[in-house]
């Protein structure tokens, strides 16, 4: 409660994070974050898939263009992807991604894709705290819903 | 009347009598700030934080909430203006007297209390007594207040070291401050409890989950630490559990259970050093076993894979590794080789490097033993890729450096000379033992151990120990890796089947559901069921603010709470609902659905509804249990959770699982050991198998083979299993005959058979597919093998051994060379059973004459396992001589008037030695056959050396990832008679799995295309990593098949029209949960 507290006094800018997190390794390690009741900021909303390989770029691009401050992936280690090589298919995505995001206007850095076990939940609060503080930092995305026409 | 109804901040609140405004006022997350209470402990009204002002007709008075009882129509304010005034004041006061103390800075900051007026002191106890009370609650009362007025203080009677004190520690874990030093209470030295799973690496509770993937993943108590259970006191846990799942009475327990068979797999033990050993291990801080270094670089390990020196908690930048710690020995009775920790060590220097790149890893072997299937390349990336140093020597001490606690290591480079190098920190790779439960259990089920106290096997049924019925699977054999366990264990499995089969279902009663409702026309009626788990979710999410928010939601028509949703009750509310309400969707935001939502699914089943028109909020694994310091974010977060799921869920539509008939047959491709071993466990199971065998006779390789390691007689073997499967009755064998096209997918196969003489049936139909095709020996081309009659290969030798053909008690001198066709730039691969072969047939030479000198030119031995007593050291002691030569300095052979010569450089003497041998023998490797052939009719994977690739090297080591194909014998990879065996009966319990079901069902998040709007691109085929996905050329469009599809959605994310798509995870659920989350 204390640290509530602080947060809305300082009245910082809170970041809205959309995560995508594959069903076998990061939703597991974000559920075993839970089971071990590691704390980290509750910025990001949850989205399950079955495969970091079936994260189409539009969900990505979707949640940008409709006022995500980020969005982070989750997926298997390379080599333990459950169905075989989806990880790597995501991870190709993610380049091509990266170019698009730099048309649009919108910092590369707003797209992250981790790798985070099953057995990884210290991790998955880690790289949720670490992302956080960087869009943080980043700043509010610039693109608005509202159109000032 | 028990209830009463108080009034806090203006809001009414029912609550029962008894309670205090503090606890009414935490169930209903007001918060309320207190240093002093705990819910088990008597309030005590210390700190004076939790003040609340009551208010009275006209006036009011400020009081401890923690000490105030509910009685009806009491009203109180928690944060007014004089109750802020006077909790600053306490604060003000608290940080005087304790200004280091974080929490009460804390306190300070949030209440705008920059520097107290008051004098500052330097204690650090705010005399709130928790500590007292806990003490009293644990039994021994071993502290309390002395002293009056501004000398009180806590300390144990007379302030000298208390004598009824238990070091529990149970005073210095409450304390909000750092005011409790053990030291200074209790007469004993406080220890703390020591984590096993991290190697006591790091602390633990009493009541503690083992470790994160324990299963059950249940907390235990570890009833030797528990005060209650020792003492009778505390009991904390039972009355804090909310589910009740706290029973202080559980006792280990007989059961007894009727089974066919055992299965013993105990696992194995590391080696333990002994006291006083050479490396310091236990008396140098820095010098740690490989298991313990192996929990420090593990990301749930006890520094979070830092790597961290445990003298100083620094970063090591230079580590050394020590092979053969417990192995190879004879000196600690350890005379077998543990197989594993070549690769292991490996696996640890390359991930130091990954995880700290300028660490500096060196090793320190005797032979490099990566003999498994591409270990070799594993080997050589460590080095040319991470730039892991092997040094070639064992390594008898570790010195340290008092001052610095760096470890010294002395030993002899490949010039002879003598070395020193400091390390930061030294790894010893220990040995795998037998582990210390199976000497009783070998007496209970009375099984033979060898003489190395592993449990004895049949070295050609190698799971079934000397009691009938009685399976062993695993490193309680012989040490060994994941893949040959794993490979074990599912053997073993097939042998205890083979016992049952004819009884096989006859135990299940299958459930029946109601018919199902059709919703499809109707819109969507969604139900939204929120869980508080106990307190679990209910303590830090506001379950109530969330319900009324879903009944908000477009079509949701119900909303409600309960206290745990899943338990039976629950469920039948849940039924009654959907009933009531006429639902047709329905959400539950509880835990996760990882573990839940097959249940809930059921529930839904029973119902009447379509499973998967249910959608789970996860509100605990991911939301109160990790944001329960910050409730109100944490209630925002499940109120958007809830509006996602209640928006994927109007999308949901209801999902069919397909039955599709299995053939109860099976193929087996290959009438080796392999092939032979597999039909006949598939068979001994009860089902029907066709056997195909190019050559016109069964046996393949094994035909070649006439020595055993020890004495077993491989062609005994041979004859017996042709024998068998020859007289078969449900085997069916195909020589001559050769695969011509295989169509179909699991469950249903159809195969085209061609022979030349022999008739066979045009058409085979299978529900399953055993490649066990084998490999071929290499034909050499080095060492002028085909220029002289007296250079042989192994396999030729061995021959005129097992025949004691005349000419070799003349023989005075033989040479052989090792790694003739293996682990060179065309086969990087290791043959794994060629130094076995000429140590045994080296022996059995010797044991022939007895005076011949034999030379044996090596570049590793690699005589794992048992292997290295019965061939190596016992070589060793033969006077066999040992000449190691490198990669790049391969030895050379000359033909002069039918004399050879071979040179080779000598390492030990560094001289070049000219050795005149009347016989030459070339240790051949294993290649594999033409595998390209089979892979492409049946569309599985080879590996880079042309070996069939298997779907998972470790978990699913004779699986291919195409459903219904398993692997066996050389097929896969080089390896021995017994190591074939397993896998061909691996692959027969892998085979029942399928062949064992009447129908295969398809999963329900699997693909469908809309075949209207298919275009034909064929990007999904690709995307495809199961071949799901086919072209059908007619329609121009294409076709999932539904049993292949596993369900990873990789074709929908390629799709560029969106037709294909993934059941319950549609690119229209998931972006309308993306449109839910940022509305």
């Amino acid at each position: 409660m204390v640290e509530e507290k602080k947060e809305s006094k300082k009245n910082e800018f809170e970041p809205k994070i959309v995560g995508f997190l594959c069903n076998w390794c990061s939703y597991a390690g974000a559920d075993l974050a839970g089971t071990s009741r590691i704390q980290y900021p509750p910025n990001v909303r949850i989205i399950r898939v079955m495969c970091s390989g079936s994260v189409d770029s539009v969900y990505i691009l979707r949640a940008l263009l409709e006022g995500a401050d980020g969005v982070f992936v989750g997926g298997c280690h390379p080599g333990d992807c459950h169905y075989l090589d989806g990880n790597y298919k995501a991870r190709r995505r993610m380049v091509l991604l990266r170019d698009i995001l730099d048309t649009l206007g919108l910092e590369q850095e707003r797209v992250w894709i981790r790798w985070i076990s099953a057995s990884e939940g210290q991790q998955f609060a880690e790289t949720m705290r670490e992302m956080t503080e960087a869009i943080r930092k980043l700043g509010p995305t610039p693109i608005t819903k509202q159109w000032n026409i | 009347m028990n209830t009463v109804t108080i009034e806090i901040n203006g809001s009414k609140y029912e609550t029962e009598k008894g309670k205090t405004v503090l606890e009414v006022a935490n169930e209903n997350n007001i918060e309320i700030p207190t240093l002093c209470y705990h819910k088990a402990l008597n309030p005590y009204g210390a700190c004076r934080l939790c003040v609340v002002e009551i208010l009275k007709d006209g006036w009011s008075e400020l009081t401890t909430s923690c000490t105030l009882p509910v009685n009806d129509g009491l009203r109180v304010q928690t944060d007014s203006e004089k109750v802020v005034k006077s909790r600053k004041m306490t604060i003000e006061l608290l940080l005087a007297r304790c200004p280091e103390e974080e929490v009460l800075l804390e306190l300070a900051e949030e209440y705008g209390i920059e520097k107290p007026r008051f004098k500052k002191k330097d204690d650090n106890c705010i005399l709130c007594g928790l500590c007292v009370r806990m003490c009293e609650r644990m039994g021994p009362k071993a502290i309390s207040f002395i002293n009056r007025g501004s000398d009180r203080k806590v300390k144990p009677p007379f302030e000298e070291h208390s004598e009824v004190c238990q070091t529990c520690g149970a005073c210095a874990f409450i304390c909000p401050t750092s005011a409790i030093n053990l030291e200074e209470i209790t007469k004993n030295k406080p220890i703390p409890i020591l984590d096993e799973f991290d190697m006591g690496l790091r602390k633990r509770s009493v009541m503690h989950i083992s470790y994160p993937q324990a299963v059950p993943n249940w907390p235990v108590i570890d009833s030797e630490h528990c005060i209650h259970l020792q003492t009778d006191q505390c009991g904390i846990c039972k009355d804090s559990c909310e589910a009740d799942a706290i029973d202080y009475d559980q006792k280990e327990q007989e059961l007894e259970i009727d089974v066919g068979s055992v299965i013993l797999s105990p696992g194995f033990e590391e080696y333990t050093l002994p006291k006083g050993d050479s490396y310091g291990y236990r008396v140098y801080p820095n010098v740690l076993t490989s298991i313990e270094f192996e929990r420090i670089l593990s990301a749930s390990g006890p520094y979070q894979g830092h790597i961290k020196r445990i003298s100083d908690g620094k970063s090591p930048k230079k580590i050394a590794w020590l092979q053969c710690v417990g192995s190879r020995d004879e000196s600690c009775d350890r005379k077998y080789c543990s197989s594993v920790c070549c690769m292991y060590a490996t696996k640890e220097a390359v991930i130091a490097k990954e995880h700290q790149p300028d660490v500096e890893s060196h090793i320190y072997f005797m032979d490099m033993r990566s003999f498994g299937k591409d270990f070799d390349k594993y080997f050589a990336r460590a080095q040319d890729e991470y730039g892991v140093v092997y040094r070639r020597c064992r390594i008898p001490r570790v010195e340290q450096d008092r001052t610095t606690k760096n470890l010294i290591i002395r030993y002899v480079d490949e010039d002879g000379s003598l070395k020193k190098e400091t390390y930061d920190m030294v790894v010893l790779s220990v040995g795998l033992q037998p582990c210390k439960a199976l000497g009783n259990l070998s007496k209970i089920l009375d099984v033979n151990l060898n003489e190395y106290g592993f449990v004895e096997t049949d070295p050609f049924s190698p799971v079934n120990t000397s009691q009938k019925g009685i399976y062993a699977s695993g490193t309680v054999t012989e040490p060994k890796d994941i893949p040959e366990s794993v490979t074990q264990a599912s053997a073993a499995a097939a042998e205890a089947a083979k016992n049952i089969f004819e009884v096989r279902g006859t135990e299940i009663t299958e459930k029946v559901y109601p018919k199902e409702k059709q919703v499809s026309a109707e819109f969507p009626r969604i139900g939204v069921f929120v869980c508080h788990c106990g307190i679990n979710i209910a303590g830090v999410v506001d379950v109530k603010q969330v319900v009324e928010y879903a009944k908000t939601l477009p079509y949701v028509v119900h909303a409600d709470d309960s206290i745990f949703t899943c338990s039976q009750d629950s469920q039948e509310m849940i039924k009654e609902k959907i009933q009531e309400f006429n639902l047709n969707r329905v959400v539950i935001a509880s835990c996760t659905p990882r573990t839940h939502e097959p249940l809930f699914q059921d529930t839904l089943r029973e119902a009447g509804l379509n499973p998967h028109l249910f959608e789970m909020a996860n509100i605990r694994d991911q939301n109160s249990w990790v944001h329960k310091n910050v409730p109100r974010s944490a209630t925002q977060k499940a109120i958007d959770a809830v509006r996602m799921a209640v928006s994927k869920s109007t999308d949901l539509y209801p999902v069919h699982h397909l039955k599709i008939p299995v053939v109860h047959n099976a193929l087996v491709i290959g009438g080796g050991i392999s092939g032979m071993q597999s039909a006949l466990s598939i068979a001994d199971q009860g089902y029907e198998v066709f056997l195909v065998e190019r050559e016109p006779v069964l046996g393949g390789h094994l035909r070649d083979i006439y020595l055993g390691v020890n004495g077993e007689q491989p062609q005994e073997l041979l004859k017996e299993t042709v024998e068998k499967v020859n007289g078969h009755s449900r085997i069916q064998v195909f020589t001559g005959t050769t695969v011509e096209a295989v169509s179909g997918y699991v469950g249903n196969f159809k195969t085209k058979l061609t022979s030349e003489d022999k008739k066979v049936p045009a058409e085979i139909e299978h529900g399953i597919i055993v490649v066990a095709s084998g490999g071929l020996p290499y034909e050499p081309v080095e060492y002028q093998y085909a220029k002289s009659d007296e250079i042989v290969t192994q396999t030729e030798f061995e021959k005129d051994l097992f025949d004691g053909k005349s000419y070799l008690k003349k023989l005075q001198e033989v040479v052989m060379i090792q790694c003739v066709g293996s682990r060179n730039d065309e086969h990087p691969y290791c043959s794994r059973v060629c130094c076995s072969q000429a140590l045994k047939n080296a022996l059995r030479f010797k044991e022939i004459n007895p005076d011949a000198t034999v030379y044996i030119l090596y570049r590793d031995i690699r005589t794992y396992g048992f292997r290295e007593d019965v061939l190596y050291q016992k070589a060793r002691k033969k006077g066999i001589l040992f000449v190691r030569y490198d990669e790049n300095e391969e030895p050379e052979v000359n033909i002069d008037k039918g004399n050879i010569t071979v040179k080779t450089f000598e390492r030990v003497l560094r001289r070049p030695l000219h050795l005149h041998p009347d016989k030459l023998v070339l240790s051949t490797g294993i290649i594999p056959a033409d595998n390209m052939v089979l892979a492409k009719q049946l569309k599985i994977p080879l590996n880079a050396d042309n070996f069939y690739a298997e779907a998972h090297v470790k978990l699913r080591p004779v699986d291919f990832s195409a459903d219904g194909i398993f692997l066996c014998g050389l097929a896969h990879s080089p390896r021995f008679i017994e190591e074939s065996i397993l896998q061909a009966k691996a692959t027969s319990a892998r085979a029942a799995t399928i062949l064992s079901k009447e129908y295969l069902e398809t999963k329900g998040n699997i693909a469908y295309v809309t075949s209207r709007n298919c275009a034909g691109c064929k990007l999904c085929i690709e995307a495809c990593p199961y071949d799901a996905i086919t072209f059908d050329e007619e329609k121009k469009i294409v076709e999932v098949n539904e049993i292949l599809c596993q369900g990873c959605g990789a074709c929908s994310a390629v799709c560029p029209s969106g037709v294909s798509q993934q059941n319950t995870f549609t690119k229209r659920q998931i972006l309308s949960m993306v449109d839910a989350c940022l509305e």
